[in-house]
């Protein structure tokens, strides 16, 4: 079992034709996720192709805009790789198209266009993931993002995640330790983004094939210390985490635009505090993530 | 990014927000025209002399004097604050040379109020904070006595209601004192307004004015203004460039800016370079976690070619508190035998006169680690993170 994504889903890349985005549809592709269809503006009628995981030829007919590409191929799932300044539009355009996922991995949106993208996700049955963020995976069924497929195992854990690669290395130390992964989810670095901790805590909540979650954040805003009163009140499994940034200096932007002490708040110190007094085991060091939830199950 | 107070208040006038006359100084010699000129043309006798600094807290540092005795006087102040070392909460102990000045006309003040936009990040909205305790730390506010913040969220599909700005101006009583209270509420709503089109239309992270004032005579002034820009948005401002003052930005935090690498200089002496914001972050903690002190934050990011690297590495390879490096990367999109190759072509232009400690993952790691084999360059491999940042900090407490 999963969340979000899986053998169902039926992916659409709004960007397919431009570098970033062809290179990672083609990675999908191979993957094995189930890509149909391509958008980018005045390139409707071309051919997107691709190689399968058995070596197939893959033909993904692309498409001017998400509506006749949904509509035609009825794609379910939306991955965004439009520049900046462009990408909010085409988040409106997937969630007007009526995708039920949206995954965004563009890096560098204004916050004001984010803010503007939530105001409209609030009324809307789109889910957002992003932006800043790799992407998300349910191993050996669906890979939907940037980050490297081969380092996966299907499993029972799940992953949630404000950074790319400490995802990688959560998800590196699980399957040294011979535990599989249900879904890993980056929710990015941006301090306005579409679904956070509590939303992604709850799928995995109700999840049958999940069985405990690595949930990585990092300083900036209060999201973790939501997420740990929302644990504290709700979560029936296992939670391990780890928050980047300890020795972060305040007031200075540490690579994410999220990721910023600002007035005091946001400190590492506070959310470990307050996920710690939720029942969630915290990591003593990025090494140790595999091995906290580990020690967490029973038997 | 952030801009100088009176950058600040020339985007204020082009949004018709009410501000002092004045006049900005890069030079001694403008200051006493620059005084005699306000006291003209505003027939005050009083100027106040304001250091241009990025940082916050410039009145209790010293860097903000009022000047009752004219333009000479003027002239006499301003060669105080000019050229000296401002230490305020928010500049850390070393202070920050001042460059620049304000020359500014002075005012009769009734009131001194706080005004601040910012996005807060709960609620996804940009919100409006007011409050009552003006010109001091508006942080001291909100932990000591937070009920004199008043906030409302702006709907940004609608923008800020007139109603929203006329509850803030009730819940100040802003009209409180005034011989023209109707007219004073009127002119706070106008300001509210402005300053929230002003926020969203110049895509600001931060807009604040500390003090707002009331003067004697019942008008609405922005004595202050702080403006910080969404660095995300610089691509749809083609003035920004100009508006940033080198001079406040930390030099090699500028040139990794430029080479599309995000870089934060620390205290500490060992050198990282990683790929990915949180890994970055991770890499410091670990190696404090391990006994060591990082010299710096530095996240190559997914896409960085080879020449992105070299530069990167050569960043750390020249500065001159680093003891140690550590290079720690887990290759997604970002290929190892580019990072080996990037780490190659800088020391050999550079030398490498410190331990080196690498740790490859992930995406061509078997390239990338016969690239660094074949190079001859004498370094330490590490299997995984903690593994390499306990071997860099034993090898710096060893040299």
């Amino acid at each position: 079992m999963s969340v979000l994504v899986g053998k169902n889903s039926k992916v659409l890349f709004q960007g397919i034709t431009g570098s970033a985005g062809s290179f990672h549809a083609g990675q999908c592709i191979a993957y094995g996720t189930n890509v149909v269809a391509g958008v980018t503006p005045n390139r409707g009628g071309e051919t997107f192709e691709g190689t399968g995981p058995d070596g197939k030829k893959v033909g993904v007919p692309v498409f001017d805009t998400v509506a006749e590409a949904v509509k035609k191929t009825g794609a379910n799932v939306s991955c965004i790789f439009v520049p900046p300044l462009g990408a909010a539009d085409s988040i409106l355009e997937a969630i007007d198209a009526g995708v039920e996922l949206a995954i965004c991995i563009t890096e560098g949106i204004p916050v004001m266009d984010m803010i503007r993208v939530r105001r409209v996700l609030e009324t809307s049955k789109t889910r957002l993931i992003g932006p800043n963020c790799p992407g998300i995976i349910t191993p050996g069924e669906c890979k939907i993002g940037i980050m490297p497929g081969h380092i996966h195992r299907p499993g029972k854990y799940g992953v949630v995640s404000r950074s790319g690669t400490l995802t990688y290395e959560a998800v590196g130390q699980l399957t040294a330790l011979g535990m599989g992964q249900s879904t890993c989810i980056g929710i990015g670095g941006d301090p306005v983004a579409g679904m956070d901790f509590i939303d992604c805590l709850k799928l995995f909540n109700d999840d049958p094939g999940t069985e405990g979650v690595i949930m990585i954040g990092e300083i900036g805003g209060n999201a973790e210390e939501r997420a740990a009163a929302w644990i504290k009140a709700n979560m029936k499994k296992p939670v391990a985490g780890f928050i980047a940034g300890t020795t972060a200096p305040p007031g200075k932007r540490m690579g994410h635009a999220g990721a910023i002490i600002s007035g005091g708040k946001g400190t590492a110190k506070d959310k470990i505090a307050a996920l710690t007094a939720a029942g969630v085991k915290v990591a003593p060091s990025p090494a140790e993530m595999g091995t906290t939830l580990k020690s967490m199950l029973k038997g | 990014m952030k801009i100088h107070e009176y950058q600040g208040k020339e985007i204020f006038a082009k949004y018709g927000l009410p501000i002092p006359k004045g006049i900005a100084c890069f030079e001694l010699d403008q200051v006493e025209a620059a005084a005699k000129k306000l006291i003209d043309e505003t027939k005050i006798p009083v100027v106040v002399v304001k250091a241009q600094i990025h940082a916050g807290g410039r009145g209790k540092g010293g860097g903000v004097k009022v000047v009752k005795g004219g333009p000479a006087e003027a002239k006499k102040v301003a060669s105080e604050i000019l050229g000296m070392q401002l230490v305020t909460h928010q500049t850390g102990p070393e202070g920050q040379k001042v460059r620049r000045l304000y020359i500014e006309q002075g005012l009769d003040i009734a009131r001194e109020l706080y005004l601040g936009l910012v996005v807060d990040r709960e609620k996804r909205r940009i919100a409006l904070m007011a409050s009552t305790e003006g010109g001091v730390e508006i942080e001291k506010v909100a932990e000591e006595t937070p009920e004199k913040i008043l906030t409302e969220w702006v709907d940004p599909t609608i923008g800020l209601g007139a109603f929203q700005a006329r509850k803030l101006a009730y819940g100040l009583d802003i009209g409180k004192g005034s011989p023209k209270a109707k007219e004073t509420i009127a002119q706070f709503v106008q300001v509210v307004s402005k300053l929230a089109t002003l926020f969203e239309k110049e895509d600001c992270s931060l807009c604040e004015i500390n003090p707002l004032v009331v003067t004697k005579s019942g008008d609405i002034v922005a004595l202050d203004a702080k403006i910080n820009f969404d660095d995300n948005a610089e691509g749809r401002h083609k003035n920004w460039p100009e508006l940033m003052d080198k001079d406040e930005e930390d030099p090699v935090e500028l040139e990794a800016k430029t080479t599309g690498l995000n870089y934060v200089s620390l205290d500490g002496d060992i050198g990282c370079l990683v790929n990915g914001a949180g890994l970055a972050m991770a890499t410091m903690d670990i190696i404090k976690h391990a006994g060591g002190n990082p010299a710096n934050f530095l996240d190559v990011g997914g896409g960085a070619t080879k020449e992105q690297v070299t530069k990167a590495f050569k960043m750390i390879l020249s500065s001159h508190k680093v003891k140690g490096i550590f290079v720690n990367i887990f290759g997604g999109i970002m290929k190892c035998d580019v990072i080996a190759e990037g780490v190659v072509a800088a020391t050999k232009e550079l030398g490498l006169k410190v331990p080196l400690v690498v740790r490859l993952e992930g995406t061509n790691v078997e390239k990338g680690k016969e690239i660094l084999k074949s190079s001859g360059l004498e370094i330490e491999p590490a299997d995984n993170m903690l593994d390499g940042a306990k071997k860099i900090v034993s090898a710096v407490k060893a040299a």
